[in-house]
Parts: C-alpha cells; structure tokens; sequence
C-alpha cells in the first residue's frame, strides 16, 4: 500500500524533478486569479440582478444559478473542453474546431461555477441590509447604481467576506479539474510524475503545495468570521467623537 | 436520436445508478465519521486533548486539499473494487466537512440542554445519543443536504480514474459518434440528470426549512 514512503532515494529524486511541480503551481495560482475574477464580476452583478425589482433580471439570475449549482463542475469543463472547439467553430464560421487553451478552459470553467455561488452570496449580503436604507438613500437623492454603489454594497462586506473568501478555497481546489483534461495545473503535473515514476511522494508534494495556497485562506476565513461576530463600535476620533464609555454590553 | 439506442441508454443509465450508490454510501459513512471527529473535535479537552489536536489537523489537512488529490491517491495506494475505492476516498474527504457541520450545529444547541440532561442524570453518551445529537441533527439538515448533492456532483471526478459512473459511461458512449448535435444532445441528457437529481433534493430540503420555520 504505502511502501517506499520512508524510501530517501524515492524522496531525493521526487525533491530534484520539482520543476513541474511549480510549473503547475504557478499555473494553478495563475488560473485561481482569473477564475477569481470573472467569479467576482459575474457574481456581484447576479447578485445584483436577483436583489432587483425587475423580473426578467430575477429570472435570468435565477435560472444560472440554479443550472451552475446543480450540476457538477467537471461535466461543465468536459464540455467545454470537448464540445467547446466545436460549437466555436460552427459560431465563428471557422475552417476548423477553434482550439482553446488550458488556462481559458481552467478559468472560464471554476469563474462559471463559483460565479453562482458568488452571487448567492452576495444576494444574502444585500438583503441583510435593511430596506430603510435603501429608501433612505433613494430620498437624499442618490440614483439606484449609486445607493448600490455608495450605500448597500460597502455595508454587506462585514457579512460577504468570510463566505467570499470560503469560495475563494474552494476556487483554488476546483481548479485540479484540469487534471482531467487539458492539464498543465499543479495536480496534473503531480500525476504526471506518480505514473511516470510510481512514487506516491508525487501527490505528497501536491498536497503540500495545495495546503501552501489554501490553509492561508482557511484561516482568513476563521479571522473574518471572528470578526464578523463582533458587533461594531465607532471609530474614535480625538476632539470628535465623545469619550469612550465604559463597555456596557447587553 | 441515434445515438439514444436502447443498449446506449441502459449503459448510461447503469453509470448513473452507480454514481447514486457510491454518493448514498460515501454519504451515509461520511456522517458517521463525521459524527465522531465533531465529537472528538468538541469535547476531548484536558489529558485527552491529544485527539483533539489530531483531528483539527485531519480537518485542516482535507479542508485545504482537493478532492481529486485523494481520490487520486486511494487509487493509488488502495487495492479492491471500483465502488470501495470510490466510498473509502470520498469518506475521507466528506468526513472532514460533515465534522465542521455537525460541530456548527452542536455549538448551536443551548448550554442548558447539556446541564440538563446532566442533571437528570444522563452520562456523556446517552445524553449526546437521546438529546443533543438529535436536536443537532435538526439543525444542520440544510447544510448536510447541500453537502449530499456537493458528494453526488463531485462523484464526476471519479471519472479520472475510470469509474464506470455517469460521466464516464456517458463519455464512452460519446465515442462513437463525432456528430456536434448527437454530442451536445448527450452533453443535455447528462445535465439534465444531474440537475434533476441535485435540485430535487434542494427542493425537499426548502419545504423542510419552509415546514419548520412555519412550525
């Protein structure tokens, strides 16, 4: 089952063949910041949509993120992957099925999917601030965009940032879907290695790496849950502000 | 339609049966191990902190690393059937986060449930058995369901390591046919049930927490 993991030879030449180990690592990181940001784009304005009074808007949001959620994310990139060069090729009216790179496939296929999620986030953010300050805002003369830019949004952060950052671990580990296409990410590369040479240390390396990018992540999220417990306190600005009380907590 | 042919249709349909047992197993397991880590994670405080340490460091450990990593690595090291390598690798991954949700919904339940059953005399494990884990239970059942279809979607990872399950029969169907529309009537066919399958357990988990919001 496990033998050879204490082996100092399979360990010496696992640690001198790391070269596509980083390869794939920055390939992953790479794929992670794109993923994240058409993730983030497309979600706040799904987010968006579902919170607005137009129907159309709540049905079209709806709809993506009920069909992203529900079905897996490696089917979505096999699609894109298979049939993708193809009904590319049938929309531009190309000689020939349109090749598509990795890292496209890698960054549309985890931006897609966590878009959904993204902007069931972000519609549980905007409905956690109450209605009165939209109103508020709409009576002091602000315009929609502008009450969601200026007002609504910069208040849900306090809620959205723990599960935003969640999705962002998430994100980094739905990328090794690579792996079973196109290739080229961290867990592609380590899988190349292990049947090459049949040495498990290959996905030891991989999980040292993935953790080297997600545990970070993990505990920004438990910092920002912490955080989000604590219940707010005015800045407190010198001449400004009246002195700090005594706590005084319910 | 012909690639629809029946031979096709039973083979695709074989896969999919599989990727409902190996997700009904590896859930089923899953909460069990599940149930043990949160518990441990929970209440071995004092001399038996030790465990507590290990299975934070379990958690962590497949918290931050893909799913693929695993089932890549029990395929590995791993000798026996297609379906028992399928529910050990996805008992370890899914163990991990059933253990976070469960201990979300122990800390949810009042310090007086457990001073109580305490006072009535109960010990560790059959209060936790008859009071809290059930009170627990009821709590956490929209996070474990969402979890359930997150296990029946990520089940299409186990095509990499040649699974017979829904996608990977699909795609070998696919095979034989290099006809676009043929492809992309499969491509609906293999969304359509697992979009079928994922969204009416969400539905069922909605009227739970509609009932009990109402109740």
């Amino acid at each position: 089952m496990l033998d050879g993991l204490f082996d100092a030879r399979r360990w010496e030449i696992t640690l001198s063949s790391m070269g596509p180990f980083w390869d794939g690592f920055f390939f992953t990181l790479q794929v992670t910041v794109a993923g994240l940001a058409i993730s983030l784009v497309l979600g706040t304005v799904l987010g968006i949509f579902s919170t607005t009074r137009s129907r159309v808007l709540r049905a079209v949001s709806r709809v993506y993120v009920e069909f992203f959620q529900n079905t897996p994310l490696p089917v979505q990139v096999f699609f894109y992957y298979m049939a993708g060069p193809r009904v590319l090729q049938a929309i531009l009216g190309a000689p020939s099925p349109v090749r598509i790179s990795s890292f496209a496939i890698g960054a549309v296929g985890v931006g897609l999917y966590h878009a959904a999620y993204i902007s069931e986030v972000i519609r549980t953010g905007i409905e956690s601030v109450p209605r009165g300050q939209m109103e508020a805002a709409l009576s002091q003369g602000f315009s929609r965009p502008q009450a969601y830019a200026y007002i609504i949004l910069p208040q849900t952060f306090k809620v959205i940032l723990p599960p935003l950052c969640n999705q962002a671990l998430n994100l980094v580990k739905n990328t090794s879907v690579l792996a079973l296409i196109a290739g080229g990410d961290l867990m592609y590369n380590a899988d190349n290695f292990v049947s090459t040479y049949g040495y498990l240390q290959g996905y030891i390396m991989a999980c040292v790496l993935y953790f080297i990018i997600c545990f970070p992540l993990a505990l920004l999220v438990q910092w920002l849950e912490r955080r989000s417990k604590r219940r707010p306190r005015a800045k407190s600005i010198p001449g400004i502000t009246p002195a700090p009380e005594t706590a005084k907590e319910a | 339609m012909e690639i629809f042919t029946p031979a096709n249709v039973s083979f695709i349909m074989a896969g999919f049966l599989k990727t409902i047992e190996i997700s009904f197993l590896a859930i089923i397991f899953s909460v069990i191990l599940g149930t043990v880590l949160a518990l441990v994670k929970q209440y071995c405080t004092g001399k038996l902190s030790i465990f507590k340490w290990i299975v934070s460091a379990y958690i962590e450990l497949f918290r931050c690393t893909p799913n693929l990593l695993w089932i890549l690595f029990i395929y590995f090291t791993v000798k026996g059937s297609d379906i028992f390598i399928s529910v050990l690798a996805f008992t370890i991954f899914t163990s991990a986060v059933m253990a976070e949700i469960i201990r979300g919904g122990l800390n949810s339940i009042p310090k007086s449930q457990f001073e109580a059953a305490k006072s009535q005399g109960f010990g560790f494990f059959s209060s936790m058995r008859l009071i809290i884990l059930p009170q627990t239970f009821k709590t956490i059942i929209p996070a474990l369901f969402s979890q359930c279809t997150t296990v029946i979607k990520d089940s299409s990872y186990l095509a990499g390591i040649n699974v017979v399950e829904f996608m990977f029969s699909a795609k070998v169907v696919m095979g034989y046919t290099s006809d676009l529309s043929q492809v992309l009537l499969l491509y609906g066919f293999v969304f359509l049930l697992y979009f079928a399958l994922n969204f009416g357990i969400s539905l069922v988990v909605r009227a739970y927490q509609r009932r009990v919001v109402a109740a």
